[in-house]
């Protein structure tokens, strides 16, 4: 593999191009960050980014307890988010355990869902300790079962410990699992990895390796999804479009439980990666509860009562 | 479709102006005898009418002044006069979205910044100085506990109340008596803090308000019954001003001009450092004083820090003041908005290359386009002159000490900038720049206990902290 | 009776740690309390004044860059050499101003005191005017005074060994160095002062001492452009006014004291605030 041509797969080399990345002022970021959230998104704009947000989700189910029937249901949801309103549009995928993409592929393909992604969390997520044959199996099982996008945690003790390269050799053999097959999501959960400038580090190191999309984290560790870590996120694949003219997707995942955290993550996006990113095919949200705030919202604008809860399904 | 942010403009129903304004003059309004209209810059609406003071009002504001000053603030113990201070401190806290919303139509000033960063840090000064009313003793420094007695203020257009916290707060904590005259084009929130005054029961002619322009100032800085004189604008009426009191025994305090270098390192957090670039000049409109207005490049990463900064300033929202999501507002004046236009175009004539952020101006107002000059030499005048606008001068350097060196090639040192991950570099670089106020990996914060103020040509005396307080108290064996 | 003849000693200016005659090639006469010839001290000029600053200047940054503990030990030398040559100040006071010899002793004893007092200052003036400020926000925020640069002093007419020790002390104490113009009528302490300074590990240019007449260079050093601050003390108060509109041409800070105090000191320091963020 190439890796874009900024490194050559040795471990020398990727420590060499880690250290060329600038370092991230987290006063600064988390000033910037914090401007940008009081951007005031109102009325046709409003409308416009819950709708757009919407069709960003990927709607989770990662639990224990999850059966067929639950990621039936989150299936259906994920199709016609609003039963009674044929103009909200799907979501962009769902995500589950890889036990469960086999019912959700076949339930969404049931139901007229077949444009809806299924993406699997995978490599012994969320906390990514297993061997590298573990990680393998779980996800050419996730693969065999028909997922589109894998979500795969990268090896937090080994980044932290400084082991880039295994780190870098990991994503690149489920890189090279996945193939054309499924789109790659790289999970870092940066509330492990704890600094912006681990997150800068993180996300170059997954964008040479192969990745698809970048993601914050898993849902399990908070602070997830949080607006600087999302920004510097944003800055990292904006900076790597400008290296490679290609364009890195940015998935943030928990905490963003409601209409006005999405608007704020659609703000960062467009400010910071610019409008390109503001699709699907490049922003995603990772999230649950968020989809019906963003429906009780769009009803509020459609009608303009103040939304029930009463009135969303809770699938 | 793309993300179009529709309008959100704040509500203008929260104020209520007055079609005509007098003096605030022994703690009543009295009308004034002329008067000149006051615009708002964006639209060139005019607000309303403005009382020029002449002599007559001058001198009653004095008289007001001492009265306050001998039969009541003097006497008054310092613990009283604390809690007048913090009265006004709530007050305007209370009031805080009114003055936002006056200040921005007032002055042009984005409404993000006016609710943001004036009205609050405002109130923090009367806060942060209430405290000292009753602590004089300990301000130290060489100065003695007493005040200087009548002080005469005279401030900008740029931060209207918040410059009028700085100099009020100060000096009645320490027990002077003030008449404040605000700038000629936004005397409208300095007339809505005259409320507050008379709300928080202030004693009558401790602050005073007299409203006019630089003939009404030049009657303050010369009345014989002021002894302190706090200004704050350019420092060519600093100048002005330093030599009409030399034969005097006022004591005088001046917050001047300056063309602050903001200095990026090869190391620096190149994105933290754009957005502190864009802080330090398009903040305000770049009518600040300490704007980071030169900046100073390692060439090594000079390509990659303007492409990235060309991107980031296309993206400022030029607009509305009053709508809550612009960044940049109008150019506070005409006046103002034809010698950024005249610097400029010097600019382009001295050989330097101009490029503009792509925005729609609005049609009617004062504006200016985020705008940079590279190319730009230590001899270029815009790399040397105030511009006072959002205009920025962009020189390159090969070794640190060149960069200090550029940096302080100026007679102005009010403030600079310094970009770098490197602690010793900073702290060495902190060191060498000729600037009172120093901004390492950010820019433009301020604070009522941080002491802020000039070297050189940018001022004497300091504003904030302790070393601000003793500006309005007498020194100890100075003559 | 001796009838050995004295060998007199030639008073010349001290610029840049040498003793040059004035440019001007002009004198002026000296005689004692009781009419007798002593000295024909140099009648410096404004260029004289020139070569001063141009050397002040120079010597600044380093001055500056040494340490607080330095330059007291240097300060502190100063007192040790004024104490070994107490005789021959008491001397030179006695016979130009006619004072007593005890008074003129204490004069000098005074000085020597004074100048260990200074000494004292170099380490302390940042626990004294330096402050960390508690700004609301993720910053570390202090201020320091630093020296301001380069300062011309007057010294007063009396007394003209202790007039001129705080004429210069206070200035240096912080980092400044000083051109400082000694008393007209006694200026042969502050020559002889020059000397001790030559022998006191001074660096050259930091300390420059000029004899001559107030009115002809107090202009000059008012309206000099690369003098950043002046000590009026010296020059009679009725002329303050016309000096300070002549130094406002580059906002000069002009001073006048009455005693020897740390605001003193202070008044030719510049505070610094720096700003650094607080994070990971």
């Amino acid at each position: 593999m190439s890796y874009y041509g900024l490194v050559d797969g040795s471990d020398a080399s990727l420590k060499g191009f880690l250290k060329t990345l600038s370092g991230v002022d987290q006063v600064g970021a988390d000033a910037r960050a914090a401007m940008l959230a009081t951007r005031s998104i109102k009325t046709t704009s409003k409308r416009w980014a819950i709708d757009t947000a919407i069709s960003m989700v990927d709607l989770t189910t990662l639990e224990g307890a999850d059966t067929p029937g639950k990621v039936q249901a989150l299936c259906t949801k994920a199709v016609r988010p609003d039963p009674s309103d044929s103009t909200v549009p799907s979501v962009g995928a769902v995500c589950v355990y890889n036990d469960m993409v086999g019912i959700a592929r076949q339930h969404l393909d049931l139901i007229g869902g077949g444009h809806v992604g299924v993406a699997a969390v995978s490599t012994a997520f969320p906390s990514g300790r297993a061997s590298i044959e573990v990680k393998i199996q779980d996800t050419k099982d996730a693969l065999d079962a028909g997922a589109s996008e894998i979500d795969m945690v990268i090896d937090r003790g080994a980044f932290l410990s400084g082991k880039y390269i295994d780190v870098f050799n990991e994503i690149v053999l489920i890189r090279e699992l996945c193939g054309k097959r499924a789109h790659l999501k790289v999970i870092f959960e940066t509330g492990e990895l704890v600094t912006y400038d681990n997150v800068r580090k993180a996300s170059f190191l997954a964008m040479v390796a192969g990745a698809d999309f970048i993601k914050t984290s898993t849902g399990k560790v908070a602070p997830a999804a949080t607006p600087p870590v999302v920004l510097v996120m944003l800055e990292a694949v904006r900076d790597f479009y400008a290296m490679t003219q290609v364009r890195i997707g940015v998935k943030p995942a928990g905490g963003i439980r409601n209409t006005k955290d999405a608007i704020k993550q659609l703000v960062l996006v467009n400010e910071t990666a610019g409008p390109e990113w503001l699709t699907p095919s490049l922003f995603r949200i990772g999230a649950s509860a968020l989809l019906n705030d963003l429906l009780m919202q769009r009803m509020k604008m459609d009608d303009g009562y103040y939304a029930s809860p009463a009135y969303v399904t809770i699938d | 479709m793309s993300f179009e942010y529709a309008p959100a403009p704040e509500s203008r129903s929260v104020v209520s102006i007055k079609p005509k304004y007098g003096h605030f003059i022994g703690g009543k309004f009295v009308t004034g005898a002329k008067h000149f209209p006051t615009i708002n810059p964006a639209t060139e609406e005019v607000l309303s009418h403005i009382a020029l003071a002449g002599k007559a009002e001058v001198d009653a504001a004095v008289k007001a002044a001492r009265q306050a000053y001998t039969s009541t603030w003097s006497k008054m113990a310092g613990k009283e006069r604390g809690k007048y201070l913090f009265r006004i401190a709530r007050i305007l806290q209370e009031r805080a979205r009114e003055f936002a919303v006056l200040e921005t139509l007032d002055n042009g000033k984005p409404i993000r910044e006016s609710r943001d960063v004036d009205v609050p840090l405002a109130a923090a000064h009367f806060f942060y100085h209430a405290g000292w009313a009753d602590k004089l003793e300990f301000a130290g420094l060489g100065t003695s506990t007493k005040p200087h007695g009548v002080a005469g203020q005279i401030i900008p257009w740029n931060f209207p109340l918040l410059m009028l916290a700085w100099k009020v707060a100060p000096a009645l904590a320490a027990g002077n008596t003030v008449v404040l005259k605000p700038a000629e084009s936004t005397s409208l929130t300095a007339l809505l803090f005259a409320e507050v005054c008379q709300q928080a029961e202030l004693p009558a002619g401790v602050v005073n308000i007299v409203t006019g322009d630089g003939s009404t100032g030049a009657l303050i800085v010369n009345h014989p019954g002021i002894d302190k004189i706090a200004f704050t604008g350019s420092t060519e009426v600093g100048k002005l001003i330093a030599r009409a009191v030399a034969p005097t025994h006022k004591s005088v305090t001046l917050e001047l001009g300056g063309k602050a270098a903001n200095i990026v390192f090869e190391d620096a957090a190149i994105d933290e450092a754009i957005e502190g670039i864009v802080n330090g000049i398009f903040f305000n409109q770049g009518h600040v004083c300490c704007a980071g207005s030169r900046l100073i490049l390692q060439e090594s990463v000079a390509e990659e820090v303007l492409d990235k900064l060309k991107v980031r300033m296309a993206k400022i929202r030029v607009g509305d003041p009053l709508d809550k999501n612009t960044d940049l507002g109008a150019i506070n004046s005409k006046e103002q908005l034809l010698k950024i236009r005249e610097l400029s175009a010097i600019g382009d004539s001295e050989g330097a290359q101009r490029w503009s952020a792509p925005c729609e101006l609005p049609k009617k107002g004062f504006w200016f386009a985020p705008t940079i000059f590279t190319g730009v030499t230590q001899s270029h005048r815009i790399a040397r002159e105030e511009i006072f606008g959002p205009v920025l001068s962009v020189l390159t350097f090969r070794t640190p000490q060149e960069a200090i060196d550029k940096a302080n090639n100026t007679p102005f040192g009010l403030s600079a900038g310094i970009w770098s991950e490197k602690g010793s570099r900073i702290l060495w670089a902190s060191q060498q720049l000729r600037a009172g106020v120093v901004w390492a990996n950010t820019f433009n914060k301020f604070d009522p206990t941080s002491p802020f103020g000039g070297y050189k040509e940018s001022g004497w005396g300091r504003e904030g902290g302790r070393h601000g307080l003793s500006a309005y108290l007498k020194g100890v064996g100075h003559e | 009776m001796s009838n050995r003849i004295d060998v007199k000693k030639t008073y010349k200016l001290f610029i840049n740690g040498a003793f040059p005659r004035t440019e001007s090639g002009r004198t002026y006469e000296i005689k004692s309390a009781k009419g007798v010839f002593i000295a024909n001290p140099c009648q410096a000029s404004r260029k004289d004044l020139k070569d001063a600053v141009v050397a002040a200047r120079a010597a600044q940054p380093g001055w500056n860059k040494a340490s607080a503990y330095n330059k007291g030990q240097i300060l502190y030398r100063l007192a040790e050499m004024l104490e070994g040559r107490r005789a021959q100040f008491v001397d030179e006071i006695t016979s130009v101003t006619g004072v007593t010899k005890i008074k003129a002793e204490k004069e000098v004893t005074e000085s020597v005191d004074r100048l260990v007092w200074y000494a004292g200052w170099t380490d302390k003036l940042s626990s004294l005017s330096g402050a960390l400020n508690p700004v609301a926000g993720p910053y570390y925020n202090f201020t320091i005074p630093e020296s301001m640069g380069v300062i011309a002093a007057i010294a007063p007419e009396t007394p003209s060994l202790l007039g001129l020790i705080d004429s210069i002390a206070p200035i240096i104490v912080g980092g400044n160095t000083v051109i400082v113009l000694a008393s007209t009528k006694a200026p042969l302490s502050a020559m002889s002062f020059a000397e001790v300074i030559a022998t006191s590990d001074v660096p050259a240019g930091v300390i420059n001492i000029l004899t001559g007449k107030k009115d002809e260079i107090a202009p000059w050093m008012a309206s000099h452009m690369d003098i950043d601050g002046l000590d009026i003390s010296g020059l009679a108060p009725k002329t303050h006014g016309e000096v300070r509109v002549a130094g406002a041409e580059n906002l000069k800070r002009i001073y006048s004291f009455k005693s020897a105090d740390p605001g003193r000191i202070l008044a030719f320091l510049e505070n610094k605030t720096v700003w650094h963020p607080i994070g990971l």
